[in-house]
């Protein structure tokens, strides 16, 4: 399983999140995106963006209520809530946003 | 993530036996576990060669270990009363979802190689050799059934189809061809002590978020305590309690109702997961491993009392099998019940009004509760028979003013599962997930339709997530679903004098 970009084959797991973590950048994320049927607009990217920094703190997701926090903070108290993170990613913030984020999946009973 | 193309289920307003649909779900399989997942729980990393052999010996062990098991198989007069009790079967029609067609996979085979008139005339008595079409066919169909036993209510003699589910698993990750879902997740555990492997500083960076939040929307310094030795409960979750929505709301109505009753509790990084899917695969040894970490966080804080949160097969795991895999524990506090569930706690500060509790908070729902399978038919709460049924009802009613109840023939011990327990939880069985909930979808419509009911509680992490997920598809919001305790979180009245 892989993607292709510009002649490169990054490994994805059968469900299309990247394999290695290094693998990813903004290319690849918006190939990802593509994928999902998602545009990238630039509140897209926050959630992107905050998935990563938080990755790398905590080797793993944030919780949804960390998220929805961190983007009330960052777009608006109105945006900052479950409902609007699924109007970016339809199919879940957790596991869409972190699959474009290049993320491993969240696991367990979400 | 393109959404894989299937019909949902028409609601109708009565019961339907569905018309058969041969191999309707003969594709529908989880991504088997990788060699890594595998052998982090000591199972070989791929199908081994000589896995007819090793499969025929695990079915062996199996049959002389649980007797339970080698009655089941003989027992079977194949009556049919048990056909049409399946919520895959109902949702999707394929014959093999009959529990007794499903069960029949691997009873043709254990009649071939483990009774006299199997090994002599075979095509007699339906015995058949175990091939390679049959194995994928195991791993097929039992990934199939959620291990929620309703079919064994029904069953005259009581034949427990779970634990014919959970020993084809159990052989089949012996000889290497375990399910992703499961085996990564008991990995987890392992390593890391929960489902999500959430690390210890994220867990706590989470438990310091929501106490800024409590504190933010009442005013009050209710604690999320963890690690704090000498606590007089440990409370054990399931971890998605931590990560998701609707699960965190019920989480904070834990804090607020030990916070009120002035209960010193705390969680554990150590058992920082009450889920239990060492059951869901069959394996005890995986089973006693991950319970063996909430013995070790008791022992090490100093704990009177062990008690679990909302999660279905996590109390079953506990009810029934602790006494053997971790109990007793002397350290325990003997005037509770090992182990006890936050409802009983919960219900019993309620009787003794240790709780301020103002129903109307909750005026804006009409309530229903959803009784999950592995409570209903598989524990008791309260140590009386039926107190898993009144407990959270009463506990409901005493947060709420409309409560309604759904068609009796599907709740209690009747109950249907959502569709995505005994580890089925998982993205590629989306269309078993949505076709398995469509029961439980039209008992929630007629009283949709008939009450106006808009919250169906209940009292387990899959049963939250799989509605979560699954509601949308009959058009339902998502937010309808969420936990008995985010009731009790939104009537609490914190700071009242009690």
């Amino acid at each position: 399983m892989g993607l292709e970009l510009s002649g490169r084959t990054y490994d994805t797991d059968e469900e299309g999140y990247l394999q290695n973590l290094s693998d990813w950048s903004e290319e690849v994320a918006n190939l990802i995106a593509r994928q999902e049927d998602i545009d990238m607009t630039p509140n897209h990217w926050e959630v992107v963006n905050f998935l990563r920094e938080y990755y790398t703190e905590y080797q793993i997701a944030p919780a949804i209520r960390v998220l929805t926090k961190a983007i009330g903070k960052k777009l608006g108290p109105e945006k900052g809530n479950n409902k609007y993170l699924y109007e970016l990613f339809p199919y879940g913030p957790a596991k869409q946003a972190c699959k474009i984020a290049g993320l491993p999946k969240p696991t367990g009973c979400v | 993530m393109a959404a894989p193309k299937f019909e949902t289920p028409q609601l109708t307003g009565h019961r339907v036996i569905p018309i058969l649909a041969r191999d309707a779900m003969a594709a529908s399989k989880p991504y088997a576990a990788n060699a890594l997942m595998q052998q982090a729980l000591g199972f070989p990393g791929a199908l081994v060669d000589d896995w007819h052999d090793k499969a025929l010996a695990r079915l062996g062990e199996l049959l002389g270990q649980y007797r339970s098991l080698k009655v089941y198989l003989d027992a079977c007069v194949h009556c049919g009363a048990c056909t049409d009790k399946c919520h895959y079967f109902l949702g999707t029609g394929d014959p093999k979802n009959m529990p007794v067609a499903r069960q029949d996979l691997l009873r043709k085979v254990y009649r071939r190689h483990f009774t006299l008139a199997g090994r002599l005339f075979p095509s007699l008595v339906g015995a058949e050799d175990l091939t390679r079409e049959t194995l994928d066919e195991w791993y097929t169909y039992f990934n199939q059934c959620s291990e929620c036993r309703r079919c064994s209510v029904f069953c005259p003699y009581g034949i427990d189809t779970a634990e014919i589910t959970m020993a084809a698993r159990e052989i089949l990750d012996t000889v290497g061809y375990g399910s992703k879902y499961t085996n990564e997740i008991i990995g987890k555990v392992h390593k890391i002590g929960n489902n999500l492997g959430l690390p210890p500083a994220a867990l706590q960076n989470t438990l310091e978020g929501m106490e800024e939040d409590v504190k933010e929307a009442t005013g009050i310094d209710v604690r999320f305590p963890l690690d704090e030795k000498g606590a007089e409960v440990l409370l054990v979750t399931p971890s998605a309690d931590f990560f998701a929505e609707p699960h965190v709301e019920s989480l904070i109505g834990y804090a607020k109702v030990f916070h009120q009753a002035g209960i010193r509790w705390t969680f554990s990084t150590h058992a920082s997961e009450a889920g239990n899917f060492g059951m869901f695969v069959g394996s005890y040894g995986q089973m006693k491993k991950i319970a063996m970490r909430v013995k070790e966080a008791a022992l090490e804080l100093g704990v009177k009392r062990i008690v679990i949160g909302e999660c279905g097969h996590a109390w079953r795991a506990a009810y029934s099998f602790w006494n053997t895999l971790i109990g007793p524990i002397e350290t325990l506090d003997s005037r509770y019940p090992f182990p006890e569930h936050i409802c009983e706690l919960t219900h019993a500060l309620i009787r003794r009004g240790a709780l301020a509790l103002d129903p109307e908070a909750n005026d804006h729902r009409v309530v229903t509760f959803h009784d999950s399978c592995n409570v209903a038919r598989a524990s008791r709460m309260g140590g009386v028979p039926g107190g898993q049924f009144t407990i959270p009802r009463e506990i409901i009613k005493a947060c709420a003013n409309h409560f309604v109840e759904m068609d009796p023939e599907t709740t209690h011990e009747k109950t249907f599962c959502c569709g995505a327990g005994g580890g089925l939880l998982t993205d590629e069985l989306l269309e078993l997930r949505v076709k398995g909930a469509a029961p439980r979808m039209r008992a929630l419509k007629q009283v949709v339709d008939e009450h106006n009911v808009n919250f169906m509680a209940t009292i387990c992490a899959i049963c939250k997530a799989q509605f979560t997920r699954v509601l949308p598809y009959y058009e339902y919001e998502m937010s309808m679903v969420g936990g008995v305790h985010q009731l009790v979180s939104s009537a609490i009245q914190l700071g009242a004098k009690v």
